[in-house]
């Protein structure tokens, strides 16, 4: 770099042998250009198939062969030739009291008399207190489809005893039925429930919330130092990660206003002793979490609003509040609500912070108040699929499915309300 | 000018007149309603303040409880090698060691693929492969973390353990907790980068081909250290997000502090200990309490550090291009 | 791109003109914006093409490097013979057609790297192997940049005045040792001192380079070009060829009456 060369004058520069101190490489170049652009065609694909493997995986858990020894055979409970399945509603009460113990048909008595119960509800009393099956063992899809012969053999072996079925772990009664202890009868029913009613209470507090944060920030409040104060705040609590919510939630909520959240300071007491790790409690930990998100995405939503659509307000004499209401916010709603929606996506899936709040570890009732002791989807997913079982993970594969049908439907519902508001604007 | 022209001319001028001795007052007119519905959305705004707040003061409060308790010892917790509540001994290393583990192995995943996605999405595939593509990924990024730790556990494990051998991959492993950490970030880390390469204006491309550039080399000696500081900015979300995982590892990774260094072997990240103590009976004036507290302060404190750090990167060096 | 055939070629690889246009239409998805040129363009003379705006003067002037191509819906029809051959044909590699048609752009756009990168970059990824040194000070030198910025090599090239940008662009362009360079308005973003650095660097590059200029100035072409193509806009909206011959020529004694209408204000 210290060199000084001769400053000669341009023109005697001439364009003889100018090309020789270039080094022919378009070849090599060339044939690196395809092999990276093949790398990044290859990357983007090893994404997909992930996603295939996970999607794979999950319905390969949910259906299979079961091997089901049971306490009693079913066959042996045939009457008169007729099958256990099609016998009437009578002799099904009689069987039930021939073979369980009296103070345990007393209890069942007592919980639904069976006169009042359907042939249906009396057939698994059946099922559940005299045949008592069990899950010997279990098998995956690809299994039960590809490699029958071997399962037979395998079951013939080593649970001689037991019948073999195919067995969907998904199914209508999954969806209706609570949570048991044995996985035959073990269903979301409480878990999607305590989902629904944690979401209710998280929308309707947090909605407003956010949205009025965000007409603050974009409205009022802009370029004074509390407003970028507040903006950076939120932006940092968006990168929080959500178990530290959990934590908070649980020091605030469930802790230090636990009168309020176990509805003591209304004078409720809870039979079943939830001690303040309620409903309630959930669904103001989720506000917290979801808040940010919700703040920034409507913030987007009614900045995306025009100017000028302000300034015609204001020209016409309008106060900012008339203006927000009458103008800026019905133009931003599309785009708040789709905000919306993906927040509750993100809070229905939120596994961590629930946990550390206090979430149930086995509850079969549903909720009937925000004071009840609670559980969720997700939750209800992690701890089948803690338990060493392995029907257990085909249970936690069905429950896995409802969840992500439940999140297609949400995504689903916010891309179609996108696209209908961007058509509705010409 | 005719009589109906004069007559309206004539009670024009009244009215003005009568206008002119009538004074309009233009002054401030008090609106309750304006400052309540203002105030109100002033109280949403700072809502956001006192969570801040009451993350601070609660995981602090919790923490000194821990670090006053006379079992604690501070130099112990931060260079102690041994996490057992039951013998008293409360060294963070094992804790902090699977969190970084677990994170270094998504990243090693995530990095690569979300920069190879990103430079593919941005420059190499026409408008219909991306609008089939993008979300397609973004499918990835909505997933609940718990199916991605059902995943890592029931798939991802045993493809592990029949790759390397039953007795050298533990059912429970910080590997495929790590593994399939990194393919939940890797929508983050290429939509991120996408926009920073989008954001490199064409010009510069242009540039590039005049010199007789190939796409390749435009793409990656000018393009990509064009949009370098949201490159990084995205790499740090990343890495918080991974440090901040818990459902993945809580489940795959495994249960009880271990130190190791073997990504084959199960170990317990800060993350996961949360979850596994406060799940179980908690009893508020327990030591185990306070401690989970203190970790939380911890993985606070590390991600509010990363985040900060990537907003100042993109603040300080973004990119001037003309 | 599309290419279709027209004519057969004639080789002439060291002949009186560095390039030629034959019956050049270019067609962006099915509207044709340039219509039927024929612009043969002589050896180590510099070139301008004028016109009003929107009749397809930067369009013809990126088809003689082949940077219409990304633009996906870009083709073209005819042929530009370089060298002795069509630069449409399927086999010619437009990597390599770029290598020596060189291009200086509207806006200034050096790269994000320092002022010796800047003039590096071209020459090594295109393989070359002698003194780089040598070659930056010497491009910077034919740029008339290398007193202002000889101490600050390290500079961010986006330091630089708007001017010097633009000369920094040159000296990167030369580095490559093209044998023509294109201009696209090279300076209209520049204030009338730096233009004048521009137009008297050009008639410092003309003994060693082949230059086509494209401006919208026609002071500026009448000043600096040696001949001048006129191009206007038809009815279809489609550029053509008015006119084209030595610039003292072309300003004051125009063949075409549009071309003199143009040159004496009555539109453009």
């Amino acid at each position: 770099m210290s060199r000084i060369i001769n400053h000669y004058s341009p023109s005697q520069i001439r364009s003889n042998g100018r090309q020789e101190q270039f080094e022919s490489n378009l070849p090599v170049r060339h044939r690196r250009a395809k092999s990276w652009h093949l790398i990044f065609q290859i990357s983007t694909v090893i994404g997909i198939v992930v996603l295939m493997a996970l999607l794979y995986n999950i319905i390969n858990q949910a259906f299979g062969y079961v091997a089901f020894e049971s306490k009693v055979d079913p066959d042996s409970l045939a009457v008169d030739g007729i099958s256990l399945e099609n016998l009437a509603k009578e002799e099904l009460i009689r069987i039930i009291q021939d073979k369980v113990t009296a103070s345990r048909f007393r209890t069942l008595e007592k919980g639904k008399p069976f006169a009042a119960r359907s042939r249906e509800e009396v057939y698994s009393v059946v099922i559940q207190e005299v045949v008592k099956p069990k899950v010997a063992n279990s098998w995956s899809l690809f299994d039960s489809l590809f490699r029958r012969k071997t399962i037979l053999a395998q079951s013939a072996e080593k649970f001689p005893q037991a019948r073999l079925e195919f067995h969907s772990w998904i199914g209508w009664d999954t969806v209706t039925t609570p949570q048991s202890s044995n996985p035959l009868n073990a269903g979301v029913r409480t878990a999607i429930l305590g989902s629904l009613w944690t979401i209710a209470i998280t929308i309707l507090i947090a909605f407003p919330i956010g949205v009025g944060a965000a007409i603050y920030l974009e409205e009022y409040a802009t370029q004074t130092w509390i407003s970028r104060i507040i903006q950076t705040n939120i932006n940092n609590l968006a990168g929080v990660p959500s178990i530290i919510y959990g934590m908070l939630g649980l020091a605030i909520f469930v802790r230090a206003f636990n009168l309020f959240t176990s509805g003591a300071a209304f004078g409720y007491t809870d039979p079943t002793n939830a001690n303040g790790r309620t409903i309630l409690s959930a669904g103001l930990t989720l506000v917290l979490l979801i808040l940010p998100l919700l703040i920034i995405n409507s913030q987007e939503a009614i900045r995306a609003v025009p100017s000028s659509l302000r300034q015609a307000s204001f020209g016409l004499g309008a106060t900012k509040w008339q203006t927000v209401w009458y103008h800026v916010l019905p133009n931003a709603i599309p785009g708040i609500l789709t905000g919306s929606i993906l927040a509750i996506s993100r809070a229905i899936g939120e596994t961590a912070p629930l946990v550390v709040i206090g979430a149930s570890t086995f509850i079969t009732f549903d909720p009937d108040s925000l004071f009840s002791k609670f559980t969720s989807l997700p939750i209800q997913i992690y701890q089948w699929t803690s338990r060493p079982q392995a029907e257990f993970r085909n249970l936690a594969a069905a429950a896995i499915i409802i969840l992500l049908i439940l999140l297609l439907g949400l995504n689903a519902s916010a891309i179609l309300l996108r696209n209908r508001f961007n058509q509705r604007v010409p | 000018m005719t009589n109906q022209t004069n007559t309206i001319i004539q009670s024009y001028m009244k009215m003005r007149k009568g206008a002119a001795e009538k004074p309009i007052d233009l002054r401030k007119r008090p609106r309750p309603a304006e400052k309540l519905i203002q105030g109100f959305l002033f109280a949403c705004g700072a809502l956001s303040i006192l969570t801040t707040l009451g993350i601070v003061y609660e995981l602090g409060k919790e923490a000194m409880l821990f670090f006053r308790n006379p079992d604690v010892n501070l130099f112990e917790f931060f260079t102690g090698t041994k996490w057992q509540p039951q013998i008293l001994e409360f060294g963070i290393l094992p804790l902090l060691n699977a969190t970084l583990m677990t994170s270094a192995v998504a990243m090693l995943i995530a990095i690569p693929l979300g920069f190879s996605v990103a430079i593919y999405l941005s420059e190499y595939a026409s408008p219909k492969a991306r609008s089939i593509l993008k979300p397609t990924l973004e499918v990835l990024a909505g997933i609940p973390t718990v199916v991605y730790g059902y995943f890592a556990l029931t798939f991802m494990t045993p493809m592990l353990r029949s790759i390397f051998g039953q007795n050298i991959v533990q059912i429970y492993n910080t590997a495929s907790a790590g593994l399939v950490m990194g393919i939940l970030i890797l929508p983050l880390i290429s939509s991120m980068s996408e926009d920073a390469l989008s954001a490199v204006p064409r010009s510069l491309r242009e540039a590039a081909y005049g010199l007789g550039a190939t796409k390749l080399e435009t793409v990656l000696k000018i393009v990509f250290p064009a949009a370098l500081s949201g490159i990084a900015a995205a790499v740090i979300v990343g890495i918080s997000r991974a440090v901040g995982e818990t459902m993945i590892v809580a489940i795959a990774a495994g249960a009880g502090p271990n130190f190791t260094f073997n990504p084959f072997r199960s170990a317990e990240t800060m993350t996961g200990h949360i979850v596994r103590i406060s799940g179980g009976d908690l009893s508020y004036a327990s030591i185990d309490y306070n401690s989970i507290f203190a970790i939380g302060l911890m993985l606070f404190l590390i991600t509010l550090g990363l985040n900060i750090v990537s907003q100042r990167i993109v603040r300080r060096f973004r990119e001037v291009y003309e | 791109m599309k290419v279709t055939h027209s004519q057969s070629i004639t080789a002439s690889p060291n002949g009186k003109y560095a390039i030629e246009a034959r019956h050049l239409n270019i067609y962006y998805h099915d509207f044709m914006a340039v219509k039927d040129v024929n612009l043969s363009i002589e050896r180590q003379k510099i070139t301008a093409i004028i016109g009003p705006s929107g009749c397809g003067k930067s369009t013809v002037l990126r088809s003689f490097n082949r940077m219409n191509e990304l633009v996906p819906t870009a083709y073209a029809n005819g042929e530009v013979i370089f060298r002795g051959q069509n630069i449409y044909e399927p086999e010619i590699d437009p990597v390599e057609v770029r290598r020596r048609i060189g291009m200086v752009f509207q806006k200034p756009n050096p790269f994000p790297k320092s002022i010796y990168e800047n003039v590096a970059w071209g020459a090594r990824i295109n393989g070359f192997k002698g003194n780089m040194d040598e070659l930056v000070e010497e491009s910077l030198l034919q740029a008339a940049l290398w007193d202002e910025v000889k101490d600050k090599l390290h500079q961010n090239g986006l330091s630089l005045s708007g001017g010097q940008q633009q000369r920094l662009c040159i000296a990167r362009a030369i580095a490559i040792k093209p044998e023509i360079i294109l201009m696209d308005e090279p300076a209209s973003a520049l204030d009338p001192i730096a233009t004048l650095k521009i137009e008297e660097l050009m008639h410092d590059l003309v003994v060693n380079y082949t230059i086509i200029i494209v401006t919208h100035n026609m002071q500026q072409a009448a000043r600096v070009s040696d001949f001048t193509a006129f191009f206007m806009m038809n009815e279809e909206r489609a550029g053509f060829l008015v006119e084209y011959g030595p610039t003292n020529q072309l300003f004051t004694n125009p063949r075409n009456k549009h071309t003199e209408d143009y040159i004496t204000g009555r539109f453009g």
